[in-house]
């Protein structure tokens, strides 16, 4: 199989927060129409992963290369070049409080584009059909539902038509069948437009339709990497616990039992 | 000891930060004011509008009650004054006078840092810690340009409106007392206002105004895209921003009537 182009290259990432180490040297490769998603337990760090590859947290030490270009260095104006060409849903789906549906998704169209009114709103409408809430374009974002900001979150992210998609648990909090939508909705961007994205998530019956490639965060590191297959017969213990979901393993939820007595006495 | 030192210290290296965050943040405006239109980035049309409109027309009224009864007050106040000298009649000039350098600007912006820069920095404050500034950053929209530009257009302009506005109606409340209650001749009373209000008393306190329209715009705004923590980052963010937009705007008041006063205008 021959290599596919590295759209985004992040090298030895390290990210302290108040002496608390959250990323401690990530590798990661995006080569281009590939879905690759990140799983990791909560508080791991993906969020923070995607939030220096989007260019909103400057990094420790280590380099991000997007599209051939370090963006750790780079000029506001340049990197808004990069921007462009990349979608982020965020986990809170971070919708505009003061603007309706369609302002939220037509608002990239109407700063970067010089398209009519007119097709700006046929736009927009295409791409709430996408997620399943045509005819939401009047509905302040306070009046949505949590699943439905994240759908709206979706469609903003894909408004300019980018190239490359993060998406931070694109269907935690959503129905199984809308849910089952939006991984079939990822799939086809991916394999029919030639997308490249990112998703983070926890929901194993999502990675397992969606990915190409797994890449699995632990203590601020991609312990491991790989195709669906490799990851799903990975002997690493800790990914299998991850995959089942096992309370017992080498990743620990509970302190030792000992401690826990000692601090509760202390 | 040491720590009472490095306490002082920490204080005035964070003090000193803001500083420097505010100068960057104003240097950031007017690049994007003056060089934006160039690179076909102009700050969009309807925001500056919605925000004149929120911050001009909608302060109307509380800078038409704050004037009028500052008039009122001044007008007795001086009338006790002159009439021991038996220059009653330059409750006129006097009200007018002090209103157009000094207490028309300075009022309307305390008001306005009030009403508006505690709301431009609630909005922007509570934008940041739901995401949605990162969120316009990741659609390569310029949280400046975007958020911070109209706002700070909005009020360099409309703080000086308001304060001919204010102006007028301090005179107003000055007539009221004179005409009313001093009893001094209406004609007479726009006569002898006229005769002492030079140009040069209105523009140095549209001078004044513009500056404080400055501070009060990036004070909110630089307080609230750097709030954090919550909802009670939020509020704690908005108490900040107003308190420093009321010394600096006194401290300005200060140093811009000393450099009247001095270079004589
Ligand atoms: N701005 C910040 N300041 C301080 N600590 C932070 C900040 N942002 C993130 N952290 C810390 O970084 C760690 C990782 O956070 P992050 O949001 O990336 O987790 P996550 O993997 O996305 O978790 P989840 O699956 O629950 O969303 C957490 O321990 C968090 O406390
Ligand atoms: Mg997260």
């Amino acid at each position: 199989m021959q290599e596919k182009d590295v759209i985004v290259e992040v090298k030895d990432l390290v990210k302290t927060f108040d002496g608390r180490t959250v990323l401690d040297g990530v590798n990661l490769k995006l080569r281009k129409g590939e879905t690759t998603v990140i799983m990791g337990g909560s508080g791991c760090g993906k969020s923070t992963l995607l939030r220096h590859i989007i260019g909103s947290y400057v990094p420790d030490s280590g380099s991000i290369t997007i599209f051939g270009k370090e963006i750790t260095s780079l000029e506001e104006s340049e990197f808004d070049k990069i921007r462009k060409k990349f979608g982020m849903v965020f986990q809170n789906s971070a919708l505009f409080d003061s603007m309706n549906v369609e302002d939220n998704l037509s608002l990239a169209l109407r700063e970067h584009t010089e398209l009519a009114e007119d097709i700006i709103k046929i736009m927009v409408k295409m791409k709430l059909e996408l997620v399943g809430l045509r005819g939401f374009e009047k509905l302040m974002p306070s009046a949505l539902s949590g699943g439905m900001r994240k759908r709206v979150g979706l469609a903003r992210a894909i408004a300019m038509d980018p190239e490359i998609i993060f998406y931070d648990e694109p269907t935690a909090g959503l129905d199984p069948i809308v849910a089952g939508v939006i991984d079939k909705l990822i799939l086809d961007l991916g394999k029919k437009l030639q997308i490249t994205s990112i998703v983070v998530t926890h929901d194993m019956k999502s990675v397992f339709s969606v990915a190409d490639r797994i890449a699995m965060l632990y203590e601020g590191k991609v312990i491991a990497e790989g195709t669906m297959e490799e990851i799903k017969h990975s002997k690493d213990p800790r990914v299998q616990q991850f995959i089942t979901g096992s309370p017992d393993g080498p990743i620990k939820f509970f302190m030792d039992s000992g401690g826990y007595l000692e601090e509760l006495t202390k | 000891m040491l720590s009472f030192v490095s306490a002082v210290g920490s204080v005035v290296l964070g003090t000193l930060a803001h500083v420097g965050g505010v100068f960057k943040l104003l240097v950031q405006t007017l690049f994007w004011l003056v060089i934006g239109p160039f690179k076909k980035k102009p700050p969009s049309r309807k925001n500056i509008f919605a925000q004149m409109v929120f911050s001009g027309v909608n302060s109307l009224i509380i800078v038409f009650f704050v004037a009028l009864f500052t008039g009122i007050v001044l007008a007795m106040q001086s009338a006790y004054q002159l009439a021991q000298l038996g220059a009653v009649m330059y409750v006129a000039s006097l009200v007018a006078v002090s209103m157009a350098r000094e207490l028309g600007p300075v009022l309307t912006a305390l008001v306005v840092a009030g009403r508006v820069g505690a709301a431009i920095t609630a909005e922007l404050g509570s934008m940041k810690v739901t995401e949605q500034v990162e969120a316009l950053q990741s659609l390569a929209l310029n949280p400046v340009r975007y958020l911070v530009v109209p706002r700070f257009l909005a009020l360099v302009i409309m703080l000086p409106c308001l304060t001919i506005f204010s102006d007028l109606m301090g005179m107003l409340g000055g007539y009221l007392v004179g005409v009313f209650n001093l009893n001094i001749n209406s004609g007479m009373y726009i006569n002898i206002t006229l005769k002492f209000l030079t140009l040069k008393d209105i523009y140095t306190g549209l001078i004044k105004s513009v500056f404080f329209g400055m501070i009060i715009a990036l004070i909110g705004c630089y307080m609230g895209l750097n709030t954090k923590g919550g909802a009670e980052g939020v509020g704690r963010a908005t108490t900040v921003s107003v308190v420093t937009s009321f010394i600096l705007i006194i401290l300005s008041d200060c140093v811009l009537t000393g450099i009247f006063y001095f270079s004589n205008m």
